[in-house]
């Protein structure tokens, strides 16, 4: 067991319209063995009708230590969503 | 990190998850956290690709083409479910070998009730009946378990294996409405695999040692004889449409409480069987082992093949 | 029966998949890894589904009430028409993917070829199969590229597998009475006419595998006029055990 095969990302598109969605991972030693797998592993019943493979370590995530100043920053501009801004009903269509 | 610093995150941790948060691999969580998961997962992951085997024993023999292809169908799903558990094992930080490694040095467990033999092609249907439907009713509260990667491989997998227990039922079913040989087999089955399958809930509660933090931690959401007598309360009357016997005298529907009572569970063979003396132990283990050792020099060849090729990329391009 | 001939040539085809099928199931479960397990079964489950449909029509053209199970399962050894090839056992992964890719490499030139077949159900079975096919050759193609070009020991191993089922393969393009009277109605395949692409893209991939191309020209037949390997005999009392040991009997 020297040498494993590395994991890899799977991300299905269900149907054209649709963004891929990440569908979970699996082994494989390339990218085509990737793709081969992902269709039998993820779309035997009919899931989808494209697929990404990525291998895992490409990604970089997010720390959640840092959810903090990454994400709550965000939390109280309120601006910039429609129901902070005061209209008479009157106004339709807007 | 100090005592105090730890005490105080694993009371944020304790929060979040009463608060029905779900809890991701990046997460800070406490060791005991990890390594329950680590452990509940694996085995989880280790039981379906175990049960694999004794399923995998009759597809050759299947007794027509229809029942060949559903069977095949759902031996793969098996290897599927097993596939989706060890990737969210994974996100903890072990890997797949080691997890194998675990399994095949007999440190890791896996569902006793595969350690049973098929003998007849009747249990087939009783491994879908009985074994899917306790399996069912001990996965469905999973969906909801406060570790994110382990919830959502159970909501594809809870999706996936409606189909199993309706194929098991429905060769009962034939069985019981074909000749008085077949329905022999039925019962027969019903018989071999009807107390391992109320084993499969684990030891009672007054005997449980995990079951208090898995609850709060929603790797549980009822205690082993809530659950067993769920599964004796939805089984019992689909004995009943077969027209086969539950092999328990002491099995009667209570009045009074709306359940069934049953008989005692024998725990000696319960714990012969964990311990690793169950009729078939040996041989499955022999079986994941053999698969993983005989293919190592496939595995192997994969990875040579896709440096080669990785090199002739990086050669071209420079 | 009336179409004895047609329905000779249905079974000359479906038990190819039958019995290719039944060995792939055999490994349920026991790959290298998970992955090649659910991939593998995947191609059986083909396979399977396409003995159906052939073994439903030929079941239809006989007036004596048959089943796709009664002709699956209730023949003699002697019957099975299937090539050599795919009664072959699962010796190692290499013998495996070998014996796929030489099956799969004709199957799919066959397949082609019976989509312009003047047979409207064998047409439509066809177009349904060539997906599936196109997809089995893609990977066993790729495989034996991995082994062949892998590790020395993958090398050996699969080469071993080549050289030992190379002599099965020309069995492939032998044509049974039943396939030439089919062949002159416009309903059956010219097989002799898909040899030498056959060979040709045997010969590109075992190449791109870095494998040698046996130059043996000793080869083996009789499958297709049920003269079968000794393998034949276990294969078959595996699958027909139930069917034999409790005779007629719904499942």
């Amino acid at each position: 067991m020297k040498n494993n095969w590395p994991l890899w990302e799977v991300f299905v598109r269900s149907k054209n319209g649709l963004e891929h969605r990440h569908f979970g991972s699996l082994h494989a030693a390339d990218a085509e063995m990737a793709l081969e797998n992902a269709r039998d592993v993820y779309t035997r019943r009919s899931e989808g009708v494209s697929i990404w493979v990525v291998e895992s370590k490409h990604i970089t995530a997010s720390n959640p230590s840092e959810n903090g100043e990454m994400f709550e920053p965000a939390q109280d501009k309120v601006y910039r969503h429609p129901t902070f801004y005061n209209l008479p009903d009157e106004v339709k269509h807007m | 990190m100090s005592d105090a610093e730890v005490k105080n995150l694993e009371a944020l941790f304790e929060a979040r998850i009463a608060r029905d948060e779900k809890i991701e691999p990046k997460d800070w969580m406490p060791e005991k956290y990890r390594k329950t998961h680590i452990r509940q997962i694996s085995q989880h992951a280790h039981s379906e690709i175990v049960g694999m085997l004794p399923e995998g024993n009759w597809i050759t023999r299947a007794p027509s083409l229809r029942r060949k292809a559903a069977l095949l169908a759902k031996v793969q799903d098996e290897a599927g479910h097993g596939l989706y558990l060890y990737a969210a094992c994974e996100t903890l930080g072990i890997s797949r070998e080691e997890l194998y490694e675990q399994l095949h040095s007999g440190k890791a467990k896996y569902s006793s009730i595969f350690n049973y033999p098929t003998l007849t092609w009747a249990d087939m249907g009783a491994i879908g009946w009985l074994v899917d439907g306790a399996a069912i009713i001990n996965q469905v509260p999973l969906c909801n378990t406060s570790f994110g990667p382990y919830a959502r491989a159970m909501v594809r997998v809870c999706k996936e294996e409606s189909f199993h227990q309706r194929q098991g039922y429905e060769i009962m079913l034939t069985l019981c409405n074909g000749t008085e040989e077949q329905k022999a087999m039925a019962q027969d089955a019903l018989n071999r695999w009807w107390w391992p399958s109320l084993m499969m809930f684990g030891p009672t509660d007054a005997e449980s040692t995990h079951t208090e933090q898995s609850m709060k931690w929603k790797l549980k959401r009822k205690t082993n004889d809530e659950l067993r007598q769920q599964f004796v309360d939805q089984t019992a009357p689909q004995a009943d449409i077969l027209g086969i016997t539950i092999p328990d005298p002491e099995l009667k529907f209570n009045e009074d409480t709306g359940h069934y009572d049953f008989g005692p569970i024998d725990w000696d063979e319960f714990w012969q069987v964990v311990k690793g003396h169950g009729p078939c132990n040996k041989e499955r283990l022999e079986a994941r082992v053999n698969a993983w050792e005989g293919g190592a020099w496939v595995r192997d060849a994969a990875m040579a093949y896709a440096e080669k090729q990785e090199h002739k990329k990086v050669a071209k391009a420079s | 029966m009336k179409q004895d001939t047609l329905y000779q040539y249905i079974l000359g085809i479906a038990d190819n998949s039958l019995i290719l099928g039944q060995r792939l199931g055999e490994l349920c479960g026991h790959g290298p890894t998970l992955e090649t397990d659910i991939a593998i079964t995947n191609i059986s489950l083909d396979l399977i589904g396409q003995t159906r449909s052939y073994y439903q029509y030929a079941a239809g053209l006989s007036d004596e009430g048959i089943t796709e199970d009664d002709i699956a399962f209730l023949r003699k050894e002697r019957e099975y028409r299937n090539v050599l090839l795919v009664e072959q056992p699962n010796t190692h992964f290499g013998y495996v993917m070998v014996r796929q890719f030489f099956f799969d490499v004709f199957h799919l030139l066959f397949l082609k070829e019976l989509q312009q077949s003047a047979d409207e159900t064998l047409v439509a079975i066809a177009n349904k199969a060539v997906k599936e096919v196109g997809y089995h050759q893609r990977f066993s193609s790729d495989w034996i590229k991995r082994l062949g070009d892998g590790t020395e020991e993958s090398h050996q191993k699969v080469q071993e597998a080549v050289n030992d089922l190379w002599r099965y393969t020309d069995e492939l393009f032998y044509m049974t009475e039943a396939d030439k009277a089919m062949f002159n109605n416009d309903i059956g395949v010219d097989l002799s006419h898909l040899k030498d692409t056959y060979y040709e893209t045997i010969t590109t991939v075992l190449s791109d595998a870095t494998l040698a191309v046996p130059d043996n020209t000793y080869f083996q037949k009789g499958g297709k006029d049920g003269i079968h390997t000794e393998h034949m005999g276990y294969l078959l009392s595996d699958l027909q055990y139930m069917q034999r040991t409790y005779p007629n009997m719904n499942w």
